[in-house]
């Protein structure tokens, strides 16, 4: 008996078997679904990661204070510190000491009120210098950015994110107008285009990026302390070599060796391996269960599979005494429970795939099917079909013509 | 003419130690090509054993059964389907035909395992069935078709492989009188064509159509007789 007689003769049995051959495909179409989904769902969120740490640019460093101490002996997380200086943001863009250094960028931050008019908004206050929009990858989406003259002089300029900017002025243009924060008048010479969410969960589009000696005055903080020195190395490949430029210099400013050093560095990498370590270990967790929802979806087509031979015992008896050796009647219920895995399974990927077009609109949340995660689902199913179908096939194999003809 | 069935001292022994049970207890008997043969004898009298050995369901305990000059005593399970593909066809009881399946289908059925291509697996199924007069239910399904009819498919089912030998176990079991005829004609006709054909049953009437009986009672055979002797020492005794 050819392998497309016994094809086909599989299929009739399926077909003669409407209702429960749906039931078993059913368990097999919920578990390769699950796993489409779950292990796109991890995949998604992973791209999403990586792409808004990619838009932050790659070849960025981010200086951040060590921790504190305070006089209780409570020490305070990564950043709690004020170790930090605009002096040493200087220092580091002093070519000759770290020559892999493309441009700093220094912060403060703090917050305020802006008014224009009778409408105001509170927003976060970035005080930094002009190299700010190249370091962190921003562009213009309207005016201009601060001047060297403007910065140093501590100009009362403001360039404002783009929530900000429609927050405060709707749908008018804000370039050329004048708000107020506290009593000092602030003039809008540009606004930011928008970089979607960030990384850290505010907002990068609602902010007032203001010089560095303005934010001191508007937030009343005067000490020469910043929040965070962004550096970009000139290139990817120099990353390694501006981190320890960069280390070594801080640590011999600060006169610390770097093993105790009061401040810490992190590379878009770290942030990088640290994001994708969350969602893989959630992928992890999610897979696992869809993979249980898998394994009885199998040990489902070994139920069906063995009430099939029981049922179907006479059928067995009469196949055989018209023939059919033991292989071919093993042959047979294979192909039927493989048959019933691979139905399964491409039905499974379709919803899978389906579920990964609608999901996004209800949870906001990317789903990227992976190829090598569908064919390996439907690989899966398969070998569910194959393998639990080996012991009903070989039971079936197994009986005696007589005694099958002879069953009720 | 040569033999179909050659069967010497054959024995067969279900289970095993004190619950060992012996059905055949030594069987010796020659069917030629061509002859009309029943085995007849009451329930548990071992034909059914015999059958099962006769149709290569079953191996013999002890003893040698050639088919067609061939020993199947040391067959295997695959050898033995070949066997009962090529050389047997069966009709049963209860008919065994697949619901599922046209009255076509069915009798391709044992054509499929013989490895026929399809095209000539369909013209020989339809000549069968033409053969034993239900050309027009082709594409009936067993359902469809009255107990005389289905067995007829069965008749077909069992003769599309031009086996050596017929093998019937109790045919006419659960036709009614009418159907009974119609089966046994066709048993008649099929003889009158040079099968050769084993029929087993417990009915004398039945076995009286054969041209000889072999009659079982208790594993043994007791009785190898021609009906036409039978016939003749009715006409003497009368």
């Amino acid at each position: 008996m050819s392998w497309w007689e016994t094809l086909r003769s599989g299929l009739a049995a399926i077909r003669a078997h409407r209702l429960r051959s749906s039931l078993t495909v059913l368990g097999i179409v919920i578990g390769i679904s699950s796993v489409v989904l779950t292990v796109g769902l991890g995949q998604g969120a992973q791209r999403e990661v990586e792409e808004q740490i990619d838009a932050l640019g790659s070849n960025l460093l981010i200086v951040s204070p060590g921790s504190s101490t305070d006089s209780s002996g409570m020490r305070g997380g990564f950043g709690s510190a004020s170790t930090l200086t605009y002096a040493d943001a200087t220092a580091l863009a002093d070519a000759e000491a770290v020559p892999d250094v493309a441009a700093v960028a220094p912060t403060t931050s703090g917050s305020v009120a802006l008014v224009n008019g009778d409408t105001n908004w509170t927003t976060s206050i970035v005080g930094t210098t002009t190299d700010w929009p190249d370091v962190r990858r921003r562009d213009l989406a309207a005016g201009r950015f601060f001047t060297i003259e403007e910065a140093s002089a501590g100009a009362p300029v403001v360039v404002l994110g783009e929530d900000t900017a429609s927050e405060l002025f709707g749908r008018q243009s804000p370039v050329g107008r004048t708000l107020t924060a506290d009593a000092t008048r602030l003039t809008v010479i540009g606004v930011l285009s928008s970089s979607g969410a960030s990384s850290t969960g505010t907002s990068e589009d609602d902010q007032a990026v203001v010089p560095v000696g303005t934010a001191s005055r508007l937030t009343g903080n005067t000490s020469d302390n910043v929040a965070t020195i962004y550096v970009e190395a000139a290139s990817e490949s120099t990353l390694t070599a501006a981190y320890q430029e960069v280390q070594a210099l801080l640590a011999n400013r600060h006169g610390v060796t770097t093993a105790e050093a009061d401040f810490s560095i992190a590379t878009q990498d770290s942030l990088v391996e640290t994001a994708n370590e969350t969602n893989r270990t959630f992928t992890v967790l999610l897979g696992g269960v869809a993979g249980i929802s898998l394994l009885v979806g199998g040990i489902g087509v070994m139920n069906i599979m063995l009430v099939s031979v029981t049922e179907r015992i006479r059928e067995i008896g009469l196949r055989k005494a018209l023939g059919a050796a033991p292989r071919v009647i093993r042959r047979q219920f294979l192909v039927e429970a493989s048959l019933l895995g691979l139905t399964g399974g491409i039905v499974g990927i379709l919803v899978g795939v389906v579920g990964a077009q609608v999901l996004p609109h209800l949870i906001d949340q990317t789903v990227a099917i992976s190829a090598l995660a569908t064919v390996a689902a439907l690989a899966t199913s398969l070998a569910l079909g194959i393998g639990f179908g080996v012991y009903p096939a070989s039971r079936a194999a197994r009986l005696t013509p007589i005694d099958a003809l002879r069953s009720e | 003419m040569s033999a179909i069935i050659e069967l010497d001292g054959v024995r067969k022994t279900y289970g095993s130690g004190s619950v060992e049970f012996e059905a055949l207890r030594g069987i010796d008997a020659t069917v030629m090509a061509g002859e009309y043969v029943a085995v007849i004898g009451p329930s548990g009298s071992g034909k059914s054993t015999l059958m099962n050995l006769l149709g290569c369901l079953d191996v013999p305990s002890q003893g040698r059964y050639l088919l067609a000059g061939d020993d199947t005593s040391t067959l295997d399970e695959t050898a033995l389907a070949a066997i009962r593909n090529r050389r047997i066809g069966f009709v049963f009881q209860q008919f065994h035909l697949l619901p599922s399946m046209t009255a076509l289908r069915n009798v391709e059925l044992p054509l499929v395992y013989a490895g026929v291509a399809r095209a000539e697996r369909r013209d020989r199924a339809a000549a069968a069935l033409e053969r034993v007069g239900l050309a027009a239910r082709l594409d009936h399904r067993p359902g469809e078709l009255s107990g005389g009819q289905q067995q007829r498919v069965a008749v077909a089912r069992a003769l599309v492989t031009e086996p050596d030998l017929l093998l019937a176990d109790e045919p006419t079991g659960n036709l009614d009188s009418r159907s009974t005829d119609d089966v046994l004609s066709l048993l008649d006709e099929l003889h009158a064509a040079g099968r050769t054909i084993v029929l087993i049953t417990h009915e004398h009437a039945v076995a009286a159509r054969a041209e000889r009986n072999l009659v079982i009672d208790d594993g043994l055979l007791t009785e190898d007789r021609r009906t036409a002797d039978l016939l003749a020492v009715g006409v003497a005794e009368r």
